[in-house]
């Protein structure tokens, strides 16, 4: 019977070989596969086991971390001012996922980023617990509130302030907003409230500052006078232009009117500018062409997505259009759209003598012992204008504040340059115009803040509408906490 | 000479040391690595040295001294190896499943189900003392396993009746789709577990008295041997049982382990390749006859070919499969280490039938690898009892034990990782479940007797009077 028997031992040895090899298989070949399956709910709660690092701003955690007390996950995140910071953060919830700060930097704040390996090993070997490290941004806490409490107010609406002279986002508001903090951890109605967000028709999670484009109306204008400055179309910006009135889009019998009975026949440019010609800047767009606005308008960031490192939608400014469009789009009509971030651009790189700065909201990450691990470094992203024509486009945006349509925004002290805009939209104009502002504050040492601000009020009457009246007053308010925290 | 040089084991009967230092000193690692192993989940949970330490380690440890102590005065020669690695098996089992009642996922669920929680681990324990009180019975009570073929009749009778148990109303009990407990006065019993016992004696016993009739009593038809009639009848009623267990009980597991043994025993007895030929065609026919119709075995089936899709997952009602992988897969080479996983999520079988994919979080393929080389070890050393036996009976009896054994951990241990499909059977020592630590405690007492049998040196041959005269020289 040993024949057999030996046989029989074979037999078994192969069961044990095969149970091995499948081991193999399992935990060796297909462990990685299998440790980060989407069913794996391992990731998450070792994602959830510590505290999540800090979004920072001015110093201070606008984030925070408790314990949700039941279920897998140990920690979930809280928000200090959630509404206020949530266009910056974004959210992270044990549920839905992570978004925009909190889902780009989640290898930072979760402690897993291969660049924290160093201190991770060190810890393993002394026994400390993992940490996150942590984001620390460019947002000025106190011009943040001003936007905010400015739009909280007006319904919708969403602003977006630059540092001129490094990109440094200062602030980021978009309204009606969301507070993160309802639908942080993983329980029935946390995931009820998110749904709830999700669907309302106000959009409250939409980041309006960064992923929604407004046709910019008058704002535009700022464009179009670089363009007109860069390409030499005029060099005097007192001399009158050539510009009847009034003026007819080329190639068709369609009259291109102005707001109300306004002095642009053969205005000069700083006129032009300062009551908001359609006429005037609708020829410069024809005269200049489609291709020569494109380059300028490309230069100062249009028809890129911005990373910030949250990304932004493209801004608008057609690349197909016949000569009549080209005149639309010129004033900020037709098919060009932007974003909020988009036009404060503008208004920085006229602040800064004509170089646009890479913008940017994540100045450092650090590693749970604040050692940096990432710091940014401005960079220029290109020159829309010279230094010259950037001092006459800023001589007369600022008398646009002093003398013009944008004298809300007009600060004691400070030297103060904007355009108004007001934007139609709808079929035939049937919905309310949004309200626009851009503008920057300038002071001895160079200018600190360009600020972009667009307001959609439903509740408002239609004729109450102007950037000039709803958008302005809180660009200044803006632009004056900066200018105060800067003291 | 004596048979010492004739007979064909690999195992010299003459002067065989006992081995039972050799036994003593791993016996020793057998009780410290679990202790060790217990220590490093107190100190992974609670940052602390568990409080029961000192208990499940006297436990362990004095389990293992009494089972030796046995083995040494009642089976002198027995295998050495057996008694160690099945208690190095049966603590690291303890330690896992102490584990596991910690996690708070787990005490939520039980008490969801019943209404409160009890820690198995303590349990376990008794289980296993139990079990040790069976393997000491067995030592003591059997002196020779020959004894057992008398009972050759009376096995088949007890083996068919509790296989039946579970089928009796009022005492079966239907417990997550399969029907293969009995609850007495509050214990819940897995008669199966016993039956597999009990029917190895009664295949032993038949086939060593109908072996040659088996063997050679057969026509030559197309290369295989086929089989008479009436030879083929008690193959039938086995291979009918098995099927009736599959489709009564709905007990994939249980009726693969008594075909497989019956037809290793059948082939190990007749040494006839056609039966295994015939025993594959007939576990074919039974498993796509039964397949056909029975939903649970359906159901088994599509959760191992997609063990995550999501569809599956919601008619069978748990991803306990996608779950065990999930647990392999996040352990790796080296594990987490233990108590530092989550084997829980697995859900309520995870301290029984699941209980290899924690050591396989936690451990990792290390770990595993480990284990499965121990189950390997145990069931070669019992194919070694099966040659060294000197006996046809102790022969059959040894192979069909060990392999039993050895179907049941590539049964169960192959559905955990999702090479065959999931049957509901325990891993041997490791798993909680008192019948199966019992009945696997019974089993390597037996094994224990008939290498202790085995490997007894030979009487020394009766002095020859003869040869005794022929030195004498006489002046």
């Amino acid at each position: 019977m040993n024949k057999p028997l030996r046989r029989i031992a074979v037999f078994c040895g192969l069961l044990v070989l095969a149970l091995l090899a499948r081991d193999n298989w399992l935990q060796y070949v297909q462990a990685d596969t299998l440790a980060e399956h989407d069913k794996n709910r391992r990731v998450s709660i070792e994602r959830y086991a510590q505290p999540r690092g800090d979004i920072i701003v001015d110093g201070k955690a606008i984030t925070g971390s408790k314990e949700a007390g039941s279920g897998d996950f140990k920690y979930k995140r809280t928000y200090k001012n959630g509404p206020m910071w949530s266009p910056v953060t974004g959210f992270a919830s044990q549920r839905i996922g992570a978004t925009q700060i909190e889902s780009i930097e989640d290898g930072i704040l979760t402690g897993n980023d291969d660049r924290l390996f160093f201190t991770r090993s060190l810890d393993m070997i002394t026994g400390k617990k993992k940490e996150g490290g942590n984001a620390v941004t460019t947002l000025n806490a106190a011009a943040q509130k001003a936007a905010y409490d400015g739009l909280k107010g007006r319904g919708k609406g969403a602003v977006a302030a630059l540092d001129p002279s490094t990109g440094a986002i200062l602030a980021l508001a978009s309204a009606p907003s969301y507070d993160p903090s309802t639908f942080a951890g993983n329980t029935n109605e946390e995931a009820e409230e998110f749904g709830k967000l999700d669907k309302d028709k106000d959009q409250p999670m939409l980041n309006r500052a960064l992923r929604e484009t407004y046709p910019p109306g008058s704002t535009f204008k700022a464009v179009t006078a670089a363009a007109a400055l860069e390409h030499d179309l005029y060099k005097d910006v007192d001399a009158p232009t050539e510009s009847p009135l009034p003026w007819t889009l080329p190639d068709s019998q369609t009259p291109l009117p102005n707001e109300g009975d306004i002095p642009c026949k053969n205005a000069s440019l700083r006129n032009a500018l300062r009551v908001s010609c359609n006429t005037v800047f609708g020829k410069i767009g024809s005269d200049l062409g489609k291709d020569k606005m494109l380059e300028t308008a490309e230069k100062f960031g249009f028809n890129e997505e911005q990373f910030v490192p949250v990304r932004s939608n493209a801004s608008v400014f057609p690349k197909k259009m016949d000569r009549p469009q080209t005149a639309l789009s010129s004033i900020g009509q037709f098919e060009t759209a932007a974003t909020p971030l988009q036009m404060a651009m503008v208004a920085s790189a006229i602040a800064n003598d004509g170089k646009l700065m890479e913008p940017y909201m994540v100045s450092e990450l650090q590693a749970p012992n604040l050692d940096v691990i990432e710091k940014h470094a401005p960079k220029e992203m290109s020159r829309p204008l010279s230094e010259e024509n950037a001092q006459k486009l800023q001589d007369i945006m600022e008398t646009v504040i002093n003398d013009g349509t944008g004298t809300n925004a007009k600060i004691d002290g400070v030297t103060v340059g904007g355009k108004t805009g007001t934007a139609q939209h709808g079929v035939d104009n049937s919905e309310n115009p949004y309200a626009w502002f851009i503008s920057y504050a300038k002071t001895d040492s160079g200018s600190p803040v360009a600020v972009a601000v667009v307001v959609e009020d439903s509740k408002a009457s239609r004729d109450d509408i102007s950037g000039g009246g709803l958008a302005a007053p809180i660009a200044k308010d803006v632009m004056k906490a900066v200018l105060d925290s800067k003291k | 000479m004596s048979s010492s040089t004739t007979h064909t084991s690999t195992i010299g009967a003459i002067g065989a040391p006992s081995r039972r230092n050799t036994e003593l000193a791993l016996l020793a690692f057998a009780v410290v690595i679990p202790l060790f192993a217990y220590i490093n989940v107190g100190l992974a949970i609670d940052g602390e040295l568990p409080p029961g330490m000192l208990g499940y380690g006297c436990g362990i440890g004095l389990l293992a001294a009494v089972g030796h102590i046995v083995v040494r005065k009642f089976a002198p020669y027995a295998d050495p190896l057996l008694l160690p690695l099945a208690t190095l098996l049966n603590g690291l089992g303890l330690v896992v499943i102490w584990r596991l009642d910690q996690s708070e996922k787990l005490q939520a669920l039980a008490k969801a189900a019943t209404g409160s929680f009890s820690p198995s681990a303590p349990k376990q324990l008794m289980y296993s003392a139990i079990g040790i009180a069976l393997f000491v019975g067995v030592l003591l009570l059997l002196k020779d396993h020959r004894v057992l073929q008398r009972y050759t009749y009376i096995s088949m009778v007890a083996a068919l009746v509790l296989l039946l148990l579970p089928l009796v109303p009022g005492l079966g009990m239907n417990v997550f789709g399969a029907r293969i407990w009995i609850s007495v006065g509050g214990f819940s019993i897995q008669p199966g577990e016993f039956a597999k016992i009990v029917i190895a004696i009664f295949f032993a016993g038949y086939l060593m008295v109908k072996r040659d009739a088996l063997a050679l009593a057969s026509r030559r038809f197309m290369g295989i041997y086929l089989p008479r009639g009436r030879d083929l009848g008690p193959i039938i009623v086995v291979w009918a049982m098995s099927i009736l267990i599959l489709v009564f009980e709905t007990d994939l597991g249980t009726s693969l382990l008594f075909f497989g043994m019956f037809v290793v025993m059948l082939y190990v007895a007749t040494e006839r390749t056609s039966w295994i030929v015939f025993g594959l065609v007939m576990s074919s026919v039974g498993a796509v006859g039964v397949a056909t119709f029975e939903p649970h075995v359906q159901e088994r089936v599509d959760a191992w070919l997609n063990p995550f899709s999501d569809a599956v997952i919601a008619s069978t009602g748990s991803d306990q499969i996608a779950q065990s992988l999930m647990a392999f897969g996040s352990g790796g080479v080296l594990g987490t280490g233990l108590g530092q996983g989550h084997s829980d999520l697995i859900g309520f079988a995870a301290n029984s039938d699941f209980i290899l994919a924690t050591f396989g979080e936690e451990l990792g393929l290390a770990g595993v690898m480990a284990i499965l080389m121990i189950y390997g070890l145990i069931v070669e050393r019992g194919v070694r009892t099966a040659l060294a036996a000197r006996d046809p009976f102790g022969k059959l009896l040894a192979i069909g034990l060990s392999g039993a054994f050895a179907i049941q951990v590539f049964v169960v241990s192959g559905g955990v990782m999702g090479l065959i499909p999931l049957t509901g059977m325990t891993m041997p020592f490791l798993a909680n479940g008192g019948s199966s630590v019992i009945a696997n405690w019974a089993l390597i007492g037996i094994l224990i007797r008939i290498s202790d049998t085995a490997r007894r040196p030979a009487p020394a041959p009766a002095p020859n009077p003869d040869a005794e005269m022929t030195q004498v020289v006489r002046p």
